[in-house]
This record gives C-alpha cells, structure tokens and sequence, in this order.
C-alpha cells in the first residue's frame, strides 16, 4: 500500500513541479524568503523583475514570511531542519551571529559587490573573518515618527529632551489625539523605546556592549540601561497610548501617524518605504527625530544597518543563487529600490547615491549622518547577543503588566539563555 | 399547560443557541461574502453586493493556489492514515480482546500512555530527520496513525465485545484461517463503529494543526489549518478574504457531518460509555 | 481447561496482528517521548547536546513567565473542564426532556465540535477585538463597556478558556446524553411516586448514575485542557506578554527559539502534570464507585 502511494505522490510531485515550472521553460528556479512588510515586498519584486530581465533563464520565486520574533523562528526553524530557500532575508547583527553563520550559510566573501559595501555593513555580515550577506537596503535609524502637521497646528517643535517630548505629549493629548502610537498586535514594534535609548545608553556608559557580551553589565544593574524601559512606561502611565494599544497592528501605526490620526509612532525608519507604498499622499506628512535623552547634549541617532540576503549551504542552487546575491549587492540594484521604496537612510554601496529629493521624515535623518558623533549602531550589532523574549517583555512594560525593574531582571535572564544557547565564553 | 411547556422551553433554547452557537458561524458567512471595505467593518448589516464567486476565486488564488495544494495535501493525509489507522487499530483491538495473552497487559498500558502523555516534539523530529521522513507526506502520516492509535484501538476493543465469539468459532470449525476470520468475518460486522472512527479521525485530522506545524513545514508540504493561519498575517486588512477562508476550510466537516450525523452520535455514545 | 489450552496453542487470533501498529506506534511515539527525558537534561540544539543535568527544569521553576505557563495551563485546565462538565449535564438534561426541535437542537451544539480550531480562534479574536468587535460594540449599544478581551493581561486566558468551552460543550453534551439515557426511567418514576421533587430526582438519581459519563468528561477535558495549543496560540500567541502562556505554548516557543532542551523539558513537565492530575483522580473515582 505505502509503496503504491509512494508512486501516487511522486507522480502527483512531478506533475505540480511541472505546472510550478511555468511556461517560461525555467532552466532553475530559486526559492526567495522574505519578510512580510509591504516597502520589503516592493522591492524584492523590483529586484527580481530586473534580474530576471537579464538572466531570462532563471525564475524567482517570493516567499513573505511573519516578522518579528515568529519571523526569527522560522528562519531559526528552517536552517535547522534544512528547509530554507535558496536565498533568504534576514537581519544582520547578533540576529546573524544566532544563526550560526559559519555552519549553516554560503561564504559569500568573493562576491564582486562586495568591494563596494561599506565596512560598516561588513562588520555586521562577518563571522570567522568572512562576509555572509550582501546589504539589501539603506541604514535605517530607531527613533520616533511624528505628524508634522499636527506639530504644525499645535505650535509644536521637535523636541530635545524627553521631558520636551513629554510636554509635546500632554499638549497632544488635550488636543484630542493620541499622542503615541503602539501596536502590541505586532508584538515587534513594542521594542522601539528600549532599543532606540541605546544612543543615549551608549553616551552615558560607552563600554556597555562590550561589558554586557562579558556577562559583566546587566540591564537591571545598569541604570541608563533601565531607562529604555521606564520611558516606555511612562508613556504606559501618562495614558498617551491608543485606546486599542493591544490590538492595533503596524499597519495601523503607521495609518495613524500619517493620517494625523496619532502625532507619535516609535519605528524605524525602514517605515517610510511602507509609508510610500501604503499612504503616498501622507509621505509628506510625516517626519522623524531621534529619541531624546534627558539632556539636550546627548541627542543623536540608533542607528540600524539594513537586513543583509543569504545564501544556507543546503541549497541546491548555490551558484545561481550566489550570481542573483551579487546582483542585489550591486550598485544598479541598489538604485532599483532607491527608485521603489524611497531611502530610508544612507546608502551602505559607493556609488549609490541618495535622489535629489528624499521624503522628509529622511531629510530630518541626514543632519545626524553627517555630524560627527550623533550616530551609534544599535546594540544588536555591537553584541552577538539579543535575547528572543523582549518583544514579549515591552509589551508587558507598554501595558502596564511588568515593572522595569522586573522586566529588565526578565530580559537578563532571557539573554543568559541565549548566550549561553551561543556557548560564548563567561556566561 | 402542559402540551404548552415543552414548546415554550424548546423555543427558549432555540433562540438562546441560536445566538450562542450559531452567530458566529453566521458572522463569519456573512463577512466571507462582502467587499473589503464593508467588511472592515465587522458589522451584521448585509452586503451591498454579494461577492461570494469572487471572493472565493481570489482566496483559491492567493499566493499560487497555496489553498488548492492544501486542500489536496490535507485530504491526502486524512484518507491515507485514516485508512491504515483502522486496519491496523481493528487488528489489535480484536485480538486484545478475543485472546487471553500477557501482551494484552503491555499493549494496554502502552495505549493508556498515548492517551495521556504529549508527544515529545524535538526527540520525534530528530527521529524524523534521521530517518529520513522529515517534512514528507509519508512521515506526516504515519505520526497521524501513531498519535490516533490509542484511541481507535480502545474504541474496536470495546466494541468487539459486542461481536459473539460463536461467530469465530463456527468460522473456525468450518475451515477458516485465523486471517480470514478477522477480514471476512468480524470485520464486515465492524462496520458502525467504523463509520463512526472514520468520521471522527478524520474530522480530527484534517482539522489538525499543531502536528503539520512540527512535522511538515515547507511550502510544498501546506496543509488546509496551516494555509489559513499564514493567511491571517497576509489578510490584515481584508476581512472579507481571511472569513472565505475560514468558511472554505470549515466546509469540508460540515459536509461530513450532515451526511453522519447520526452515526457519530450513535458510535460516540455507544464505545464512549461501555468504555 | 484442558480445552482452554488445546485452543490457546493454535489460537485463532493470530499475534502477528499486533506487528505493524507496534512498530508505528513504537517507533514514531514510544521511543521519541521516552528519549525525551534524557533531552531535557541537555542543551541540545538538534546537532550537539550537551549533558546540564536538572538546569532545564530549575529554569522552568525559576523564570517568571516560565512559572506562569505552568500555573496558566492549571487554571485553563481546571477552568474548561469544570465549565464543560456542569454546562454539558444542564445541556444533557436540557436534551433529554421533552422539549421542542429537541433533535436539531443537538446537531446545533455539536456542530462547533467538527470546525476547525483555527477558523474559531480567528473569528472570535475579530469578534473580541476591545473597539471594532462584534461582541463590544454590541455591549456598547447597551450601555455596558465592553473589556478588553483578549488585551487585557488578567482577562486573556479566560477568554480563551471561553471559547474553548463555547467549542468543546457539544461533545461533553453528547457523552452526558449518552449517559442519561442509560438510566432507567423507572427509578424515577419511583421517585416520584415517593413524591421527590425535581431537584431531589436530579441529586439522588441522575447525578450518582451518570457517573461513568462524568468520569469520562472530566478526564477527556482535563487532558484536553492540560494539552491545549491551537486555540491559544491562534488567538494570543500567548500574549498579551506571557499572560496566556501555557505549557504546550512555552514548548513551542522555546522550540522556534532554539532552545531544544528546554523545550523538551516543557514536554517531560506537562507529562508530569498529566500524570500527577488524572491518576489519582481515575484511582479516587473507581474507588468510589466500587464502594458505592
């Protein structure tokens, strides 16, 4: 019986493989995961359309996946159960180094693109010496999004501290809106405040990340470390957030900050490029300033590099896959999505350049980029350890559940169980 | 007053299970054949248009058929385990119960085991890895049968007692092999309680969500539970299309259902008490 | 005897019968859940494994959101059995009377039973949304506020739990029914010739003899309960934060994280729970019924 069947599925597999294969008489076909987020499916389809325009021999398909700490799963899932695609998207940072890069990815060192990527973006794609991923983006900043027209007819300016922002709050607040944003249904964007303090963080205790990857700091210990999260629930407390805070999703983040609909949105900047494909006619609405500190002096920018694309070793298609990498490395790929999905922070290829024009919640961005010192990388990329439960963790802190104190102890533990998932030495 | 009160009770009831157990069926009928915006709207109030054709096709259509292929992977699986599950669960019960043996007492406590204890998920998928049978059809299937054994066994076992031993016997005296007893005689007289095992294991199959999760992943692999919980992430914001795909996917057991009511009630009722 | 014997030698119930559901079952279940204790005393991630000794279970005990997995999947368990149980008698009794379209009405309360758990998670996370669902907007109109369902941390579970039981009442219904029908209608003629009331009738004779059905509900939606993931997972993923949490959730949860060994001390932890939970209680109820 099972061997009759077993004919059934081979024949019923040869006969979907074929009807998958299409009528463009594809000598190979790649596999293409990516995240779920609009301005990502955007580009990766422009990306693909022009590459498949030059190698006519070769199709792509797209794959979205969940993002957030269920995306993180699946990737993790995946290349442990050898089911990833042929190229894959993912973050770069210590998301890259849990992944375990120099035993489960292709060795993409000696791709031509790579002499034009900045050395910033390779330090976040190398491991052992050697470069795993090829930037797919522009650098993007943590910080808030605001609704310049609601600042506009409120009188309102950017702040510079937090208690500014605060203010800027209650007056929102009274004027019947919401004054901040949060979308727990995307349990995700519930990180923003406390990844997005690591600037300020960093300005206050410049060895934390090497200290923390030594199991030497901790976030409970650290008292600008707790910051992160006692500004997020003093948003909590203030009553500042959305009514449906626990039920709203990303989508309706950015809706409201682009409608007016809310003044504040935490986020990265990456958000504009959903902004341009979701609410084109806001995009001018909408503008971006770092998250203040409680000093006026230290005010700058966390700074994100881009998700990078890999390639597993499980692959069937490596080398087909290697040529399509490097083609989103290049330069030419690198303006494609310019055109697509606007910049959402400088460029990390020599040779692409940022338009004329840029949408503003950008042009708000360059001044930090071009100063010295108003930009620091986020934790994640200056330590390989991200613990996977503090999305859940903010959300607690965000609704009022857990106190800072009790969430930064929490978030400790978490990364004591990755780190030493990791085996790094110390823990 | 009398002749009365069964009808003002009844009628009570009617009313009060409709609303508890009926509207959502209804809210999902009703959502699953609007438009996107009316439907963002998550009210009772009936559609302008009725958009079942359409709605259904782009749902069919989502992401390359993924929901065709579900369908086909899904039905796949409940046909083929649901069949070698009461074969296989008919044997043993039946020897479980006609023959005095001490693996009588092993095999009891090993079932007693499935019924109870979870399976452990990671153990059984590097068992699946190194056997090979990872993300496959085949592997899917057989951890259907392995995880519904317990309960499909006891359910033949106890209603195997029902089934007189003479039959056996004067199976036996007239030349019968041991084989041909249990497949030309008891079995065919297994036919209620099979009914009843096949209707339950496959509705529980084929509504089974957590097991394809482990076991299968991979696209090829989508199953109908699965196809709809990604969709979830992809229907944000159209309603209507995540409500015609749950309507789609709760058709099949509906359709199962109305065909057998009666023996599900029959066959529950009569293995659940005995047993 | 003698004859017992004669038969046993070439008995007509082959034991080669037992061969292939054991391999399946030995192999794809039997050996993986036991190999499970030894993984959960590793740190394991599926190419090396690590030998911690009790670490995993310490974490279990220790973390709070691992704490409230466990006692989550107690209080949902205890909550969707007990609610299953008393609800499918009142139902069961309800049924069984006399009273009009008595037949669609079952068909109407097992229907939920069949759906797919996935389909109900998400038409009641739509229906239970704090502003824009059904179910609030309709207490709206009212005049009550509606809670926050499914985002209000101490109301979460119970939603769940709710919808669980919403779900799962027809089959406690159907065994109940079942088991009423097995009582004789003449103890309750007697009894009324005796001039017992109806609450009398139902104390007296239809609770103790229904007991075999209520042993049978209660140790099905208990394991039940203990076990549960779909409906959890798709209506909360556990959340808000870990409020929902439960042990099947945490086990998945540590499983996508990464961390095997813990998962399967999830997966030891729980077969302890269900093994601490029904035993006694199927030993405490047989005993009671003897003694009866």
């Amino acid at each position: 019986m099972t061997h009759r069947i077993k004919l059934i599925l081979a024949g019923t597999s040869a006969l979907l493989a074929l009807v998958a294969a299409g009528p463009s008489h594809a000598e190979v076909t790649l596999s293409f995961l990516i995240d779920n987020n609009p301005d990502t499916v955007a580009a990766a389809e422009a990306l693909v359309a022009a590459y498949q325009a030059k190698a006519p021999d070769v199709t792509i398909e797209i794959e979205p996946r969940a993002g957030g700490g269920e995306g993180d799963n699946i990737i993790k899932t995946r290349l442990a159960t050898g089911e990833m695609s042929d190229v894959f998207l993912y973050n770069s940072g210590s998301l890259l180094q849990a992944l375990k890069p120099t035993q489960t990815l292709v060795d993409l060192s000696g791709l031509s693109s790579q002499a034009k990527v900045d050395e910033s973006f390779k330090a976040v794609v190398r491991a052992d010496g050697k470069l795993y991923g090829v930037p797919f983006g522009t650098a993007m900043a943590g910080g808030i999004l605001y609704n310049r027209k609601i600042y506009q007819d409120l009188g309102l300016s950017v702040p510079k501290t937090w208690a500014d922002f605060m203010a800027n709050n209650a007056k929102v607040k009274a004027a019947g809106k919401v004054a901040v944003a949060q979308t727990y249904r995307d349990t995700w964007t519930s990180q923003l405040f406390v990844l997005a303090d690591y600037y300020n963080l960093h300005a206050a205790v410049p060895n934390f990340a090497a200290d923390y990857t030594a199991n030497k700091a901790k976030y409970a210990e650290t008292a600008a470390a707790l910051k992160g999260f006692e500004r997020l629930k003093d948003v909590h407390d203030a009553g500042l957030m959305n009514e449906d805070f626990g039920a709203a999703s990303y989508d309706d983040g950015l809706r409201m900050v682009a409608t007016g609909e809310a003044a504040h949105y935490p986020m990265l900047s990456f958000a504009v490029g959903a902004l341009k494909q979701n609410y084109p006619d806001n995009l001018n609405d909408v503008g971006f300033f770092a998250q203040p500190s409680d000093d006026a002096a230290t005010n700058g920018l966390t700074v994100w590099m881009p998700p990078a694309l890999y390639i597993p070793v499980t692959s069937q298609h490596a080398e087909e896959a290697r040529k399509f990498v490097d083609f989103a490395g290049s330069v030419e790929a690198c303006k494609i999505m310019v055109e697509t999905n606007a910049v959402q922070g400088p460029s990390l290829i020599d040779g692409c350049d940022l338009p004329a024009s840029v949408p503003p919640a950008i042009k708000d961005m360059l001044p930090y980029f071009e100063a010295k010192d108003k930009t620091t990388p986020a934790l994640e990329f200056v330590s390989p350890i991200k613990g996977p439960a503090l999305e859940q963790i903010t959300v607690e802190v965000g609704s009022g559940i857990r106190q800072p104190a009790e969430a930064a102890k929490l978030y400790d533990d978490d990364v004591r169980k990755q780190a030493k998932q990791l085996g790094l030495p110390n823990w | 007053m009398r002749n009365v009160r069964p009808y003002v009770t009844g009628a009570i009831a009617l009313a009060v299970a409709a609303i508890i157990f009926v509207m959502p069926f209804v809210f999902v009928a009703l959502q699953a054949v609007k438009s996107k915006s009316e439907a963002s709207r998550l009210d009772f109030e009936l559609p302008e248009h009725w958009l079942f054709w359409d709605n259904l096709v782009a749902v069919f259509k989502a992401r390359d058929y993924q929901l065709a292929l579900a369908y086909f992977n899904s039905t796949l699986i409940t046909v083929v385990s649901v069949t070698i599950l009461i074969l296989l669960s008919a044997m043993v019960g039946y020897v479980m119960q006609r023959r005095k043996t001490v693996w009588n007492r092993v095999a009891s406590i090993a079932l007693f085991m499935g019924l109870m204890m979870p399976p452990a998920v990671v153990p059984t998928i590097g068992l699946l890895q190194d056997i090979g049978l990872f993300k496959t059809m085949t592997g899917m299937i057989l951890i259907q049968v392995a995880y519904n054994l317990s309960f499909s066994i006891l359910l033949y076992r106890s209603f195997i007692s029902t089934i007189p031993r003479d039959l056996d016997e004067a199976a036996l005296i007239d030349g019968a092999k041991p084989r041909q007893i249990f497949f030309r005689v008891v079995l065919p007289l297994l036919k209620p309680v099979t009914v009843t095992n096949v209707v339950v294991q496959s509705i529980a199959i084929f509504n089974d969500f957590t097991n394809p999760l482990y076991y299968l992943p991979g696209k090829e692999n989508v199953t109908v539970q699965l196809t709809l919980y990604n969709f979830q992430s992809m229907y944000t914001s159209q309603y209507n299309l995540l409500f015609m795909n749950i309507l789609l996917v709760t058709i099949p057991p509906l359709i199962v259902f109305i065909f057998f009511n009666r023996q599900i009630v029959a066959g529950m009722t009569a293995g659940g008490v005995k047993g | 005897m003698t004859e017992t014997r004669r038969r046993s030698r070439k008995s007509p119930y082959p034991l080669w019968f037992f061969i292939p559901a054991a391999i399946i079952y030995g192999v794809l279940f039997l050996f993986p859940t036991i190999s499970s204790l030894w993984f959960s005393l590793t740190r394991w991630d599926l190419s090396t494994a690590e030998f911690i000794g009790l670490e995993n279970f310490q974490q279990f005990f220790s973390e709070p959101f691992l704490v409230k997995g466990l006692v989550n999947t107690l209080i949902y368990a205890v909550t969707t059995s007990g609610l299953k149980t008393v609800c499918g008698l009142m139902l069961a009794v309800l049924l069984t009377s006399n009273i009009f379209a008595r037949g669609f009405l079952r068909t109407l309360v097992f229907f939920p039973v069949l759906v797919s758990t996935i389909g109900i998670g998400i038409t009641f996370t739509v229906m239970m949304h704090p502003t824009k669902g059904i179910i609030n907007v309709t207490l709206k109109t009212l005049g009550i506020p509606g809670p926050g369902w499914l985002t209000n941390p101490a109301l979460a579970l119970f939603s769940v739990a709710l919808v669980d039981v919403w779900k799962g009442v027809g089959l406690a219904t159907l065994i109940f029914i079942a088991g009423l029908a097995a009582i004789s209608p003449d103890y309750y003629e007697a009894a009324r010739i005796d001039g017992a009331t109806r609450l009398q009738q139902f104390s007296r004779i239809t609770l103790p003899l229904v007991r075999p059905a209520t042993v049978i509900v209660v140790t099905l939606s208990l394991i039940g309960g203990l076990r549960s993931f779909d409906l959890i997972w798709a209506m909360t993923r556990g959340g808000p934060g870990f409020s929902s949490d439960v042990i099947a959730s945490v086990i998945y949860k540590q499983y996508q994280a990464g961390f095997y060994g813990l998962s399967t001390a999830g997966n030891v932890i729980l077969f302890a729970l269900i093994a601490a939970i029904i035993l006694p209680f199927t030993l405490w109820f047989n005993r009671r019924e003897v003694g009866e």
